[in-house]
């Protein structure tokens, strides 16, 4: 299973932590720091896996961002490069051109985003389009649901003028 | 408007975050924010939690801690709005994790949203359970789940699916619920279902036996046959990826039959085309197709043996082991280290190319090679590797070196041939990289060199020859001065030469010379440097022309801060200046070390006792008398200021070679000394130093010790613990008679059994009354004579014993003779505590040991 997903920029700066297995908010701090500094310092031409604590650490750079995944020895590597590539081909389609600022300002659809790719650690559709169509329809709710709350807050104020 | 509400929107405080240059303006932002969003929780505010909730995840992203807002989300996730839910789980999983108590508030709220009517309310709920529940609200919500894996949204079945992966974890027992819906699961279209349902049956299967067995019989040929499907499947752009359908799912099901063909003929031969064809056709220019193709070697791997299947997955081995892509080769040397059980001939055939991995760029490939390369060796191919290995250890980067080394000595160690081919390896290691030897290893060496009877005129050469080129190894200079000290009359006399080896003319000065700079270097350690004295004392016994110039090097230690060479200096020099006659007998040849206990040794390390001033178990450095130490130990836990034993305890060898690691400071603290074999531990250079005058009357002791040569003769037999305390019975030095002065004290018995009775008689010296002065009378009550008897005595902390030496060691029977010793006993808590001893006497009768111990509580009070 999948660990932990970790997005660093080039500077350490985290963009986003999602953990699927228990670890202390100390523990996390301590991991953050010790991953950033192994993973920026890789150079560009060796391999994406890193061993570290007995566990292996799959991470892509894209632009200014390393997507790390933390899986056990038992995992397919190759096939985590492909997950990670999945998810980021996702946030490309749903933001449309995707940027770190994207990522900063909309963290929160970000997750929503990891949440319908992986679940406990697992992976969970493989079709981009099912993805975007669910993330939609969410989006839709939400802004219906919006609609309702100012509709009704401008009756309850036409009529307690 | 409200005027408590946190006016800013989520976007406002990110930018103002953003723009601030230092972390304590950031730190102030994030304050004013906290604040404001604490005064909003106060009041309950409804109308703003959802925004509140975000900016406190961002928060809580930039570190801060933010655990005030834990209940929020469970407002929010109470609250009947979508949005409200969906924010109220991210900050859920977000800011909780499953050790927290607080979850459980949760599970009443999650067990309605599960029987939600809006099913994307559903989902949002499984997610949340998915990925952080704990093992309580798994068991209450298992049913749900359950459920909801045949409920008619294939996004809800999917997505219940994963969920019911973490229950199985969490709760095993739950399994065979499961098993069922599971099955239904497996025969699906959704691709998104299917990836889901395969996870879980295959994390099934590792839980419940049960479950294995049923899916291995039900639904081995259904999945060969959706694997089938998919490999023949048309372009379908859904899931396309780089030229293959649904990668993922190719995986998933390959991972399955992996699992269900393990161990199983009937379930593997069913699967065998489809392997065969997934491995033939995949294209594997793309990472998605590799991936596919790793897989489906670990199955072949993993299943029952079918001959040309085995074949297949070697070469696409081969051709990963070859291809240029950093990580397709890291890939393959992973698989490659589990075909070594399967297959270990064909593995064999890659050796060079995995030779050429260890000298990789990469660390990652570095590393996994090296690990190969270890598996790899075996008696046949043990000398070309080790060269290989050896020959890479001198470009090799330094944070690599400690592995690489490790593993050659590890290497070298197990599978060597031959002593000769042993130690000129070793020696090859420790000229590259000594310093990144482990003690054990060099330890070892020394040991099998010592077994090597023919070898030492070789090795010795080898060293010297070694240290001329080079002499910053540590552990090179370590073993090179042992060596040339033992054997150094082998150096210069060129004595069992080999035909492989070149003549070499050494002199004795040249060899002293070595020696000398080994002390004389900056860079040598408290170790090298003693063991160097120790060298040059044997050397002045073997090379007796070089004596005085052995002597004025190691005079030019006396006055050494470290305490440690201070007294080697000290003894050694009195040895060479005043004791000629016993010097020979003292550094004759070392007798062979024993491999199987000195191997053994290192193999169980003892745990480290170094005692500290809070009396830890002690752990006596006197290694050569291990079977007596044990009890020893016992009595000495009483006194606590013993000095330090060696750092790393359960090393033996390190003692033999008069080596000790007690850092100076320790000997600082007055020491309570032991009984007499204090002193003889001080003779041997092994362990503890106490208070400086023990060494001043050290020399007094050889000299009494002149006139015991059969004692004397006992040293070289290092192993029986009753010698060596031969040697300090052997002095007969009258006891120092008790002061006659100062109030009388009441003689008690202080220890008596059926054999021995032992009667002590106090003095004190006047303006002394702390200290007491005790001497004890042992009288044989039996009616055999004891032969070697010695007494031992131990004090609690706040004593201080000093034990003089016996007037004898046989005591003769039915009391017709008395053996007398003298104590003197200080006590720092004269007055408010009592005087109180632990004993423990050892003698023969008839050649056989006798052992007894006791406690004296009868002292006269006012002691």
């Amino acid at each position: 299973m999948i660990h932990f997903v970790l997005l660093i920029s080039r500077q350490g700066k985290v963009r986003l932590t999602k953990w699927y297995s228990p670890y202390s908010q100390k523990e996390r701090s301590k991991v953050i720091r010790e991953l950033s500094g192994i993973v920026l310092n890789r150079g560009p031409k060796l391999c994406n896996f890193v061993e570290w604590r007995g566990h292996r650490v799959v991470y892509r750079r894209y632009a200014g961002l390393y997507f790390c995944m933390c899986i056990d020895e038992a995992d397919n590597e190759l096939e985590v490069l492909d997950i990670i590539h999945h998810f980021v081909e996702i946030l490309d389609r749903y933001f449309g051109s995707v940027c770190e600022l994207d990522l900063i300002f909309n963290f929160h659809k970000a997750y929503y985003i990891l949440d319908e790719v992986l679940i406990a650690g697992e992976f969970q559709e493989s079709s981009k389009r099912t993805i975007i169509r669910l993330l939609s329809t969410h989006d839709s709710m939400v802004e219906m649901a919006k609609e309702e709350a100012t509709s009704i807050g401008n009756m309850i104020a036409q009529v307690t003028k | 408007m409200n005027p408590f509400s946190s006016g800013t929107r989520l976007r406002d405080m990110i930018r103002a975050i953003r723009a601030c240059k230092t972390a304590a303006e950031e730190r102030a932002v994030v304050r004013k924010e906290c604040a404001a969003i604490r005064a909003a929780i106060n009041e309950n505010d409804q109308d703003y939690r959802h925004r509140n909730l975000a900016k406190l995840m961002f928060i809580h992203m930039l570190g801060y801690p933010t655990h005030f807002g834990q209940m929020e989300c469970l407002k929010l996730i109470a609250s009947p709005g979508f949005p409200e839910k969906r924010i109220g789980y991210l900050g859920l999983m977000l800011l909780l994790d499953e050790r927290q108590e607080v979850l459980m508030l949760v599970t009443n709220s999650v067990k309605q949203d599960l029987n939600h009517t809006n099913q994307y309310i559903v989902g949002l709920a499984l997610c949340a359970l998915g990925n952080i529940c704990s093992a309580e609200m798994a068991r209450d919500l298992a049913p749900e789940v359950e459920r909801l894996l045949q409920f008619r949204d294939p996004n809800i079945r999917k997505k219940a699916a994963l969920c019911s992966i973490r229950i199985i974890k969490k709760v095993p027992d739950l399994a065979e619920n499961f098993i069922n819906p599971v099955a239904a699961l497996l025969k699906e279209k959704h691709h998104g279902v299917l990836i889901t349902g395969i996870q879980l049956c295959t994390d099934l299967c590792k839980v419940s036996p049960e479950a294995l067995e049923y899916f291995r019989k039900k639904c081995t040929d259904g999945l060969v046959r959706t694997l089938r499907d998919l490999v023949n499947s048309p372009y379908a752009p859904e899931y396309d990826i780089a030229g293959i359908t649904d990668p993922f799912l190719h995986i998933r099901l390959l991972k399955l039959l992996r699992v269900l063909g393990q161990g199983d003929a009937d379930a593997s031969d069913a699967m065998n085309d489809i392997l065969a064809q997934v491995a033939t056709k995949t294209e594997s220019n793309k990472n998605a197709g590799n991936a596919i193709l790793y897989e489906c070697v670990e199955t072949i791997m993993s299943i029952e043996d079918n001959g040309g299947l085995r074949v297949l997955a070697i070469n696409i081995l081969g051709r990963f082991l070859s291809n240029r892509d950093n990580n397709i080769r890291y890939v393959a040397l992973n698989m490659l280290m589990r075909a070594i059980t399967v297959d270990a001939q064909a593995v064999q055939r890659h050796r060079s190319t995995i030779l050429e991995c260890v000298k990789d760029s990469d660390a990652s490939i570095r590393k996994r090679a090296l690990e190969l390369v270890y598996l790899l060796v075996n008696e046949s191919n043990v000398k070309p590797l080790t060269k290989e290995l050896v020959d890479y250890l001198e470009v090799s980067d330094q944070d690599f070196k400690g592995d690489l080394t490790a593993k050659i000595c590890s290497i070298i160690e197990k599978f060597s041939p031959e002593k000769i081919w042993y130690i000129d390896q070793m020696l090859k290691v420790l000229t590259e990289a000594g310093n990144f030897v482990k003690d054990e290893v060099w330890h070892a060496l020394v040991v099998v060199i010592s077994n090597a009877s023919d070898l030492h005129g070789y090795t010795v050469r080898a060293l010297f020859r070694a240290l001329q080129t080079t002499a910053e190894q540590e552990s090179l200079v370590r073993v090179a001065v042992w060596c040339i000290g033992e054997y150094g009359d082998l150096l210069v006399n060129n004595a069992g030469m080999l035909n492989v080896e070149d003549p070499i003319t050494v002199t004795e000065s040249d060899a002293v010379d070595v020696v000398e700079s080994a002390i004389k270097r900056h860079a040598s350690d408290l170790t090298t440097k003693s063991m160097a004295l120790i060298a040059l004392l044997k050397l002045s016994s073997r090379f007796p022309s070089c004596s005085g110039r052995i002597k004025d090097i190691v005079v030019q230690h006396k006055g050494s801060l470290v305490l440690e060479l201070q007294q080697r200096s000290l003894e050694f020099n009195s040895i060479i200046e005043k004791h000629q006659n016993i010097r020979s007998a003292l550094v004759e040849r070392m007798p062979v070390l024993d491999e199987a206990s000195f191997g053994g040794r290192r193999a169980s390390s003892l745990p480290n006792t170094v005692s500290t001033s809070n009396g830890t178990a002690v752990k006596l450095p006197n290694g050569v008398a291990k079977p007596s130490a044990a009890p020893l130990v016992d009595l000495l836990d009483l006194s606590d200021d013993v000095p330090a034993p060696s750092s790393s305890g359960g090393d033996f060898l390190q003692d033999l070679l008069g080596v000790d690691l007690a850092p100076a400071t320790q000997s600082g603290t007055s020491q309570a000394p032991k009984a007499g074999t204090d002193v003889l531990l001080d003779l041997l250079s092994i362990g503890s130093n106490p208070a400086q005058d023990n060494s001043v009357s050290t020399p007094d002791i050889l000299s009494s010790a002149q006139d015991h040569k059969p004692a004397i003769a006992s040293l070289d037999v290092l192993a029986a613990p009753s010698n060596m305390m031969d040697l300090l019975d052997g002095f007969t030095p009258a006891p120092p008679k008790p002061a006659n002065n100062g109030p009388a004290y009441p003689s008690i018995v202080a220890f008596e059994s059926s054999s021995l009775r032992l009667t002590f008689n106090f003095s004190k010296q006047p303006g002394n009354p702390q200290t007491t002065t005790i001497s004890g009378t042992f009288t044989n009550l039996s009616s055999n004579v004891f032969t070697d008897f010695v007494f031992q005595a131990a004090v609690p902390k706040f004593l201080q014993l000093h034990l003089d030496p016996a007037s004898g060691n046989s005591l003769p029977a039915s009391g017709n003779g008395t053996i007398t010793q003298s104590l003197k006993v200080t006590n720092s808590q004269h007055g408010k505590k009592p005087l109180v001893m632990r004993l423990r006497i050892a003698y023969k009768v008839d050649g056989k040991d006798v052992l007894e111990e006791g406690q004296i509580n009868n002292f006269p009070r006012d002691l």
